[in-house]
C-alpha cells in the first residue's frame, strides 16, 4: 500500500513485518523516531512474540541483544555516530559470535565537534568488524532492505551481523510515498530464524570465550569465508527480492551507463541527485557512467573490476575521511581496481551534513572530467588555521 | 512538471508540518512529493525552513531547494535576518504572512517580481485563538497559485487533525485560500 510516511516509518514498519523476538535500543538523533515507532507499535500490541527492552546506553542495547540473539531470538536495534561508536565493543563480540543481529544505522557525522548531521563517518569506524554493510538511497531501498537484511545474516552460511545503513536527516526525516509491504509478503519471503547453536537452560552454551593461539585464527578464517559466502547468497536474495516485490534495486552495484569511460562513484542517498547531474553532463556530450554501491562490506571487487576495469577516469564522491590517509571509498576502490589504469580522483564532500546541490557537484565533475580538479577536499571554506 | 516550494519561519510555528502537510495532499492528488525539514535548529524560536517537492514523476533529488518556484513565509519577523527570496525563480511566486499589503511588502524588502500578502497572524488568532499560521499559509499558497485543490487540502486535514481541531483548521484554510482567489483575480 502506497502511504506518504517519513523515513523513520518505513524502516520500523518493515522490521515489525519481520516479526522481531527482541528489539533493544538507546535513543539518538536522528534514528530515535525508529525505535519511537516500534516502541509505540510494542506498547499498542501490534508486536507478537517480542519484548522491546529499554537500554541505558548503547553499550547495554548491543550487550542485551548479544545475549537475546544467542537464545535464538531474531533481534533488531538502531542507533548511529557515538551511539555506534559506544556499541563497538559489543558489535565486534556479535560478529565473532556469529550473531545476526540487524541494525539500522542512520548515518550520522562523529564528534568532535559535535555535529548531528550526515556523513558517512560512523558505518566507516565499523568497516573491520564483521558486520554486512548496505547503503541504501531512499526510504523504499530502506524499506525493502530490512527483511532481506534478515534473510541473509540469518543464513547458516553467513550468521553476521547486517548493517541498513542510509542518510540520516535526507532520509530519516523525508516525508514521501512509500510502498509499505503485506505481512504476506514477508512471511512468503523471510523463513524463521533457526539457529543451529543456541542457548537454552536446559543447554547451556558459552559464546565467544577464550581462544588461544592454537585456535582463534581459525574463526578469523571462518568469519571471512562467511563474508564471502555472504557475497553470493546477496545477489542471489536481492534478485529473489526482485521477483517478490517488483523492485530491482540492483546487485552489489547498480551501474548506470556501464559502456562509459568515465564514472563517478557514490553510495546513500547522493545517488538520487547524481543521476540527474550524469544524465545533464551526458547532453553537454561528457561520456559519464555512474557505479551506485550498495555493499560495502563484503565488498565487491570482482563486479567493480568487471564494470571499472577498461575506465580512464573515476571520480569517487567520498562522505567520510581515513584522517592521514584520503576518503574510505577512494582507499577501497584503488585496492579493488590495483592493476588496472584508471586514474581515481578521491573528492571528501558533504561532511557533517553539508548540502550539495546540483550546480555543486556538476562543476565539480565537469572540471575533474577536464583536468582541472585534483583530490581533495571539496566545499570547504579557506580559512586560517587557529588549532596547531 | 516538477514545483519546487521553500518554506520559512521559526522553530514551533509549523514550517515542517505545512511542507508535510502538501506531501500528503499532493499525493493524494496522485504526484509524486517530497518534504523535508533543514536540520537540527529544532528550538523555539529560531529561523527553520523546510522544503517541498512536487512532481508528476519519482523524486529522487534530496538537496536542498535553492531555485524555488515559491517561497512561503509563515512569520513576518524573519525577514530581517533571512534573505528569503534567495534563488527565487523570476516568474515565481514570494506569498508571506505579513501585516500590510504586497505593495508595502515588495518596497520594504526592495524586491521586484511577484508577491502576494496575508495577515495570516490575524486569521489563526481569531480562528485558532494561536498565532499558528501554517495551515493557512498552506491555504495561501494553494489558493495563490492553484497547484492543488481546497477539497484535497480538507481532506488531509482530515486525515491529520481530530475533532475541532480539524473543523477550525479547515475554516482556517479556506479563509486564506478565498482570501488569495480574490488577491489573484
Amino acid at each position: 500500500m502506497m502511504k506518504v510516511v517519513r523515513g523513520f516509518y518505513s524502516v520500523a514498519h518493515a522490521v515489525k513485518l519481520c516479526k522481531p523476538n527482541v528489539i533493544c535500543a538507546y535513543p539518538i538523533t536522528p534514528q530515535t523516531e525508529i525505535v519511537e515507532n516500534l516502541a509505540e507499535m510494542y506498547a499498542n500490541g501490534e508486536l507478537e512474540n517480542c519484548r522491546y527492552i529499554t537500554a541505558e546506553s548503547e553499550f547495554a542495547a548491543a550487550s542485551i541483544l548479544v545475549g537475546a540473539s544467542a537464545t535464538g531470538a531474531r533481534t533488531f536495534t538502531a542507533t548511529c555516530s557515538q551511539g555506534l561508536i559506544l556499541m563497538s565493543e559489543v558489535l565486534f563480540n556479535a560478529a565473532g559470535m556469529r550473531l545476526p543481529i540487524v541494525i539500522a544505522n542512520p548515518n550520522r557525522a562523529i564528534s568532535a565537534p559535535l555535529s548531528i548531521w550526515n556523513d558517512l563517518q560512523d558505518s566507516m569506524a565499523l568497516r573491520d568488524a564483521g558486520i554486512i554493510q548496505l547503503y541504501v538511497e531512499n526510504n523504499q531501498e530502506a524499506h525493502d532492505a530490512i527483511p532481506q537484511a534478515y534473510k541473509i545474516a540469518e543464513d547458516q552460511r553467513v550468521l553476521l551481523p547486517f548493517m541498513v545503513c542510509m542518510d540520516g536527516f535526507k532520509l530519516t526525516h523525508a516525508y514521501e510515498p512509500i510502498d509499505l509491504l503485506d505481512q504476506s509478503v514477508v512471511d512468503n519471503f523471510l523463513p524463521p530464524f533457526k539457529p543451529k547453536a543456541y542457548m537454552t537452560t536446559k543447554k547451556p552454551l558459552a559464546f565467544g570465550c577464550y581462544a588461544p593461539p592454537h585456535v582463534y585464527m581459525e574463526f578469523r578464517v571462518a568469519m571471512q569465508n562467511a563474508m564471502d559466502r555472504a557475497k553470493d547468497l546477496m545477489e542471489k536474495v536481492f534478485r529473489e527480492w526482485t521477483e517478490v516485490s517488483g523492485r530491482n534495486w540492483g546487485g552489489h552495484l547498480e551501474v548506470i551507463y556501464p559502456d562509459s569511460k568515465l564514472f563517478v562513484v557514490a553510495m546513500g542517498s547522493i545517488v538520487g541527485l547524481l543521476r540527474k547531474v550524469v544524465e545533464d553532463l551526458r547532453r553537454e556530450g561528457i561520456n559519464l557512467g555512474l557505479v551506485k554501491l550498495r555493499t560495502f562490506r563484503p565488498f565487491p571487487v570482482e563486479e567493480l573490476r568487471s564494470y571499472l576495469g577498461d575506465a580512464e577516469k573515476i571520480i569517487v564522491l567520498d562522505r567520510s575521511i581515513s584522517l592521514g590517509y584520503e576518503g574510505n571509498l577512494s582507499i577501497e576502490l584503488k585496492s579493488a581496481l590495483y592493476g588496472f589504469s584508471a586514474e581515481i580522483i578521491s573528492m571528501i564532500l558533504g561532511l557533517g551534513g553539508r548540502d550539495l546541490s546540483k550546480e555543486f557537484l556538476e562543476n565539480l565533475i565537469r572540471n575533474a572530467i577536464a583536468g582541472k580538479e585534483a583530490s581533495g577536499f571539496k566545499g570547504a571554506k579557506d580559512f586560517e588555521e587557529v588549532i596547531p | 512538471m516538477l514545483i519546487e516550494v521553500r518554506f520559512h519561519g521559526r522553530g514551533g510555528q509549523g514550517v515542517v508540518t505545512a511542507a508535510d502537510f502538501l506531501a500528503v495532499a499532493g499525493f493524494k492528488e496522485g504526484y509524486y512529493t517530497l518534504s523535508f525539514p533543514t536540520f537540527g535548529a529544532e528550538k523555539r524560536g529560531t529561523p527553520v525552513a523546510s522544503f517541498l517537492r512536487i512532481s508528476d514523476e519519482p523524486v529522487v533529488v534530496r538537496d536542498e531547494v535553492y531555485t524555488p518556484d515559491y517561497v512561503v513565509v509563515l512569520d513576518p519577523s524573519v525577514f530581517e535576518s533571512v534573505n528569503v527570496v534567495s534563488g527565487l525563480k523570476q516568474n515565481g511566486m514570494l506569498i508571506a504572512n505579513y501585516p500590510k499589503g504586497s505593495e508595502d511588502l515588495k518596497m520594504d524588502l526592495k524586491i521586484k517580481g511577484k508577491v502576494l500578502t496575508v495577515n495570516a497572524t490575524k486569521l489563526a488568532m481569531k480562528i485558532l485563538g494561536r498565532p499558528i499560521t501554517n495551515t493557512a499559509m498552506v491555504g495561501a499558497l494553494v489558493g495563490a497559485t492553484g497547484i492543488l485543490k481546497l477539497e484535497t487540502l480538507k481532506e488531509t486535514v482530515e486525515e491529520l487533525f481530530e475533532g475541532s481541531l480539524a473543523e477550525k483548521n479547515k475554516q482556517l484554510i479556506e479563509e486564506a485560500y478565498n482570501y488569495m482567489r480574490g488577491m489573484c483575480r
